[in-house]
């Protein structure tokens, strides 16, 4: 070759000639690597024995990760998981309902009168921060108890990466990042702690797609609602022994339609706001490991749950003191969480809600786990169910599920509003603590209202139009 | 302690490597003026700071690599009055794609040119391991495959034939237990042959056999790229990358910047971008 070619000949004849080597460039690369990197192991490698444990995980990857029985058993175990979570928490809930609300209560309200408190401390106090405390405990600790340790048992043994590769072509097609599946893995545990590990996700389009939709994981503190409000109106149109069963998959089919909204949302937002191409990874399954059971279970109950218990405990107490103040200072006669109530309700059965869930949303931003105990509480008080509660404001006593069923009918729930009360719970803002954290990632106050807004104005369509549909069938 | 036999004459034992250990000074992280640069690359999880430790005497931290705050942990040693530095790269499963730490990998073994490249592999999951050593070799001819957790692979009841492996790679393949010191000796050896020039590999290079357009679209970018910057080692790989579209590549190909990579003299020191850590 006599004649110099410039770099910018090179680079116009790469260009062209990209087009002519055809579309998979870089898969074609990678598979001819994958090809000549086992052809060569092959012939260096000889196996003297059958190894166990190789063809034990063999087998068993090729059933959670087969095409067609990956996404089967991928429900049948989360419905497994929480079938065991609802049947197992019933009576250590009803347990500790009776220790900290039935005993506890009416001996520190004898105490504070022994005391001589005023009657508004008292009530700020016991009724509010006290009740609001035993409540989430109450509510909250049996199942966390259950449900962490079975869910860190799948992750212990190797479970949870098989996840991802089931749902990495999926990501893929949305033009998401094929590790938001695990990014996602995280968020059924905690949002904010997964937005923080999206810095696993190198491209910022990508991540900031995998930060926005990372709300549609239904987190632990939204775990609880759903399981209790499938476990009243889902398990109760079905006979007993049933039960359990029927509101185990009714859990499952909401957790599975966030993951579905997730992809949606991704594809949606990688096709307008945030354009480009899903870029590769690759991604190692570790080999099996028998689960380390005691260890498994020590960790999750001290590194989990009772970190999450302690959160909601610490969101609770201030929680309690503001519903308490809500219900007692009255405007004219009427106190403002009732002004708030009747004033929302129009727009709030629009879209098969109430007052009362609406208000409870607003009082449980900072912590999504306390919804329940804000809502049960807020209808009581509302509906001025005879028999419950011991004023303005105090969160009563529950001991079963048959109470509180009846404290919903009374407040004019009806299947509808649960529903749509598990879809609210799915698709609405991120609670305060994951949107500081997104800020904090991202630094950017657009990207933040992005993930707060677009949740929640998808959550208020979504209900409209179910309940529009609802009662069309029903022939409203 | 019964050594079986103590010879006095020195040239029998000249060319035993296990001799040749007795000249490693491990120098920590005192390496100043040092004659050869040596990278190491590898898979997460192979052991690769295990060696690298064993070498310089250091105590890296064994673990992974988070994914941002990605470092290069260096550090020295001397064998037979020549200074070897050591650069523990992130540890990666390929140098294709977009992450940080892959790319630190892939421009301190494109950008760095280290004398010599050692890609530590696990040996009980040759395959997989096998994929990112492809790619290394792609890019560096002055490679050496350290087998290492051989004695892991043993206990799974491998066997593994280093000889056909070293034949089909074209570079040396030294099985090693590090955690043991086993075969460390035999690696340092390795290292000081490749490093001066004594042993010339021929490594393996991929190929797209399945897809006959895109062989022709690579041989035909190499040979233009080979053109335009004669004596570069790794005109392939940069045509493969270019077709890719890979940023980098592009720039450094605009800059003129992989022409200065296309002397095949030594590197003199001051060049390497290690600045920045150091």
């Amino acid at each position: 070759m006599t004649e110099k070619i410039t770099p910018d000949q090179i680079l116009a004849s790469a260009d062209s000639l990209r087009w002519e080597a055809g579309a998979n460039l870089h898969d074609t690369l990678m598979e001819s690597i994958y090809a000549d990197a086992g052809r060569i192991a092959d012939r260096t490698v000889t196996r003297q024995d059958e190894q166990p444990k190789f063809t034990f995980d063999r087998t068993v990857d090729r059933l959670v990760t087969s095409r067609w029985l990956g996404f089967p058993l991928m429900l049948l175990m989360l419905a497994v998981v929480f079938w065991l979570t609802i049947e197992g928490a019933n009576t250590p809930s009803k347990i500790l309902a009776t220790l900290l609300i039935d005993d506890t209560h009416p001996v520190l309200k004898d105490l504070a009168t022994a005391a001589g408190l005023p009657w508004w401390l008292d009530g700020l106090l016991i009724d509010g921060m006290y009740l609001a405390m035993a409540w989430v405990i109450a509510v909250m600790l049996p199942p966390m108890a259950i449900f962490f340790p079975l869910f860190t048992l799948l992750e212990d043994f190797g479970y949870l990466p098989r996840v991802a590769f089931n749902l990495d072509n999926l990501f893929k097609k949305s033009g998401a990042h094929g590790k938001q599946a695990l990014t996602m893995a995280m968020g059924f545990g905690c949002n904010a702690a997964a937005i923080v590990s999206t810095r696993i996700i190198d491209s910022p389009r990508e991540r900031l797609i995998a930060i926005i939709t990372n709300n549609f994981a239904l987190c632990n503190g939204r775990w609880p609602t759903q399981i209790l409000i499938a476990s009243i109106f889902i398990g109760g149109l079905v006979p007993a022994h049933w039960a359990g069963l029927v509101s185990a998959t009714a859990v499952v089919s909401v957790a599975v339609l966030g993951i579905v909204l997730s992809f949606a949302v991704s594809w949606g937002l990688s096709h307008t706001i945030l354009k480009g191409e899903a870029s590769a990874f690759s991604l190692e399954l570790p080999p099996y490991r028998p689960p380390r059971i005691l260890r498994t279970i020590y960790t999750s109950i001290i590194d989990r749950t009772l970190i999450v218990l302690w959160r909601a405990v610490v969101f609770a107490i201030p929680a309690g003191a503001a519903i308490w103040l809500a219900s007692n200072i009255d405007i004219d006669g009427i106190s403002i969480a009732e002004r708030f109530i009747s004033g929302s309700d129009p727009f709030a059965l629009l879209i098969g809600l109430n007052g009362v869930i609406l208000l409870a949303y607003i009082v449980a931003i900072p912590a999504n786990e306390i919804v329940i105990p804000t809502i049960l509480m807020l209808t009581v008080q509302s509906a001025r169910v005879a028999g419950f509660g011991e004023g303005a404001g105090v969160m009563f006593e529950l001991d079963s599920e048959t109470d509180t069923a009846a404290i919903f009918s009374a407040g004019g729930w009806t299947l509808l509003t649960a529903v749509n009360l598990m879809l609210f719970s799915l698709v609405h803002n991120p609670c305060s603590t994951t949107l500081y954290t997104i800020y904090q990632e991202t630094k950017s106050i657009k990207w933040t209202a992005v993930s707060g807004l677009l949740p929640i104005a998808m959550g208020f369509a979504l209900c409209f139009f179910v309940t529009q549909i609802w009662y069309l069938v029903e022939g409203r | 302690m019964a050594t079986p036999t103590k010879s006095t004459g020195k040239s029998s034992c000249e060319a035993c490597p296990a001799h040749h250990a007795g000249n490693l000074i491990k120098l920590g992280v005192n390496m100043a003026n040092w004659d050869y640069v040596v990278a190491l690359a590898g898979n997460p999880n192979t052991g690769k700071s295990t060696v690298f430790n064993a070498l310089t005497g250091l105590r890296q931290h064994t673990g992974n690599w988070p994914g941002k705050t990605v470092v290069r942990a260096e550090g020295g040693f001397s064998y037979q009055d020549q200074r070897y530095k050591l650069v523990d790269l992130p540890g990666t499963y390929s140098l294709l794609s977009t992450s940080t730490d892959e790319e630190v990998a892939r421009d301190f073994i494109l950008f760095g040119r280290p004398d010599v490249t050692v890609i530590v592999v696990d040996a009980t999951r040759l395959e997989r391991n096998l994929n990112l050593v492809l790619q290394v070799l792609e890019i560096t001819d002055r490679a050496i495959v350290c087998l290492n957790l051989i004695d892991e692979a043993k206990r799974h009841g491998f066997t593994l034939d280093e000889r056909t492996l070293a034949r089909d790679l074209g570079v040396p393949v030294v099985p090693t237990a590090a955690r043991q010191n086993e075969g460390i000796p035999q690696l340092i050896y390795a290292i000081s042959e490749v490093a001066s020039g004594q042993v010339v590999c021929k490594p393996h290079q991929i190929e797209a056999r399945e897809s006959e357009p895109l062989t022709q679209a690579i041989d035909k970018l190499s040979g233009e790229v080979a053109t335009a910057f004669p004596g570069l080692a790794n005109a392939r790989w940069v045509a493969m990358r270019l077709l890719e579209g890979d940023p980098r590549i592009i720039q450094a190909v605009r800059s003129g910047e992989l022409g200065e990579l296309n002397q095949t003299t030594a590197v003199t020191a001051g060049e390497l971008e290690l600045a920045e850590t150091t």
